[in-house]
């Protein structure tokens, strides 16, 4: 552990663990994403797939508080990183050009923030029925917790739903940057792969904001289609 | 051809500057950015003025002591180009040109365009070399060394160390030029035996001099007179994680 702390300390070392951290939280996001689109598959399927993951019991808070873990320390080491290039250029240009700095990469720190209040929106959203109260704590004809019904009558909220696509696209913008970027702080990079690791990245970041704003669109638009028992 | 400029002066490190207005006439075509400053210094000279002070040694692009951001690009707009090799004719008659210095926590401004870049050193020194004992030489080719490999060497060392990468990054980085000198060595066989030592050694050192740190941003690799890829900071990391990871006295921190 104490060589955990010294790594994390310097430079390279704190990058890496923003990357690690980055990409467990990337694949999270593609897992919770490809659970969640079992809205399409129809009540039964995802009020399924929730009580399965109620049912795992323990399992589940272990599973949460792993995450949380990672996320606390992704922000921690944003923060860190962050401070300490805003001191290594006290004194700014008068007039400053980039070439390859893209919007994405410059602004890193502000999509991750949004994400963060998304994260704490969501969670207050479908996690604890504080917003949209109405909507959360219903069981379906089999007892269970009725996912379905709180995500349809959720997302026919026009607020609730384009906060929500939103809040994706920002995301995806966040990860447009640190996806590729990831692989090059790990050092898994090669000339040979660059190309390949970039369009692939950006190929699964692209899907997985498409995914993630078509539940809502879909709700908010077409909501006959999705009748609840 | 005639320019206005707006040049950056500062009297020293401690001194507050500014951006100073002024008019660069009769320039040929054919001079260098840096023969255009002496005529500038050559007329303030005349006029009884300060001339500006800024760094130039060679002046043929292979020292690295020319360190100016033109129009907020470090050594302007030619790519591949060092500004002491950048020649007028690549500039709009009448147009303004602002010239700055290399800014960045680790490169204290020594006076007007003229910056420290002793941070360089210092960090070359505390792993950037080999140690080979005299002895006499060894016989020819026998330390075979694949094409591929001396190319990728050879770009890595081509860095001439002007700090372009740190005064053009968002962070003022210095992981460029870090990186250069890590994969230098690292990419032939006479740097094997200090190859985690020496990674371990300058990522400590470049973190104590105040450098910012790497967000992939790229923008070093677009300025580099050199043209040195990133690639060779995906190389460092992977040097550096792994003799952090593995190293039995890591030696990352003291
Ligand atoms: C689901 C949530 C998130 C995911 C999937 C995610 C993913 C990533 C990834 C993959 C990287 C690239 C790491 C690298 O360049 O090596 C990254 C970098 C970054 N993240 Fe996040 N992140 C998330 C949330 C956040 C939050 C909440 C913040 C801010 C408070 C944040 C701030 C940053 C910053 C500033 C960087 C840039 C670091 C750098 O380039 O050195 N992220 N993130
Ligand atoms: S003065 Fe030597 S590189 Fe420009």
């Amino acid at each position: 552990m104490k060589r955990f702390w010294e790594i994390f300390g310097t430079s390279i070392g704190c990058k890496a663990v923003m990357a690690v951290t980055g990409l467990l939280l990337f694949l999270f996001v593609i897992a919770h994403l490809l659970g969640n689109l079992l809205v399409f598959a129809g009540q039964d399927a995802l009020n399924d797939y929730a009580a399965k993951l109620q049912g795992l019991g323990a399992g589940l808070w272990i599973a949460r508080l792993g995450l949380l873990a990672i996320f606390v320390v992704h922000i921690y080491a944003a923060f860190r990183l962050t401070r300490i290039n805003a001191l290594a250029r006290p004194e700014p240009y008068q007039k400053e050009e980039s070439i390859n700095v893209t919007f994405a990469s410059r602004q890193m720190l502000a999509s991750g923030l949004v994400v963060l209040l998304f994260v704490i929106y969501h969670l207050l959203h479908f996690t604890l029925g504080v917003i949209d109260s109405g909507a959360f704590g219903r069981l379906d004809a089999k007892g269970r917790h009725d996912v379905y019904a709180m995500v349809v009558q959720g997302f026919q909220n026009p607020f609730l739903s384009l906060t929500y696509v939103f809040a994706m696209v920002v995301l995806g913008l966040h990860l447009w940057h640190g996806a590729p970027s990831l692989f090059q702080t790990l050092g898994l990079k090669h000339p040979a792969w660059e190309t390949c690791i970039r369009r692939t990245c950006q190929t699964v970041v692209a899907l997985v904001v498409l995914g993630n704003c078509l539940m809502p669109l879909s709700i908010l638009f077409l909501h006959e289609s999705f009748t609840s028992k | 051809m005639n320019f206005t400029l707006y040049i950056w002066r500062q009297r020293n490190a401690k001194s507050k500057g500014k951006m100073v207005r002024y008019r660069a006439t009769d320039i040929s075509p054919d001079m260098s950015f840096l023969e255009m400053l002496d005529k500038l210094n050559a007329d303030l000279a005349a006029a009884g003025e300060e001339p500006v002070a800024f760094d130039h040694d060679c002046r043929e692009g292979i020292c690295g002591t020319c360190s100016l951001v033109v129009n907020g690009v470090a050594h302007g707009p030619q790519r591949a180009t060092t500004v002491c090799q950048l020649h007028m004719r690549h500039f709009k008659e009448g147009q303004e040109i602002w010239i700055e210095p290399f800014r960045a926590r680790a490169f204290p401004i020594v006076r007007d365009l003229v910056v420290d870049r002793s941070a360089f050193d210092r960090i070359t020194q505390a792993g950037g070399f080999i140690s080979a004992n005299t002895g006499p030489a060894p016989d020819a080719n026998s330390l075979l060394v694949p094409k591929e490999e001396v190319s990728t060497a050879m770009s890595a060392a081509a860095c001439i160390g002007c700090g372009a990468c740190v005064a053009a990054c968002p962070n003022a980085s210095a992981m460029l030029f870090v990186a250069a000198k890590i994969s230098h060595l690292a990419h032939l066989p006479q740097g094997q035996p200090e190859r985690r030592r020496r990674a371990l050694s300058m990522v400590r050192a470049m973190d104590g001099e105040g450098f910012g740190n790497c967000t992939n941003h790229e923008e070093c690799e677009a300025v580099c007179p050199k043209e040195i890829s990133v690639r060779f900071i995906a190389e460092m990391n992977r040097d550096y994680l792994r003799a952090a990871l593995t190293t039995a006295e890591p030696e990352t921190a003291s």
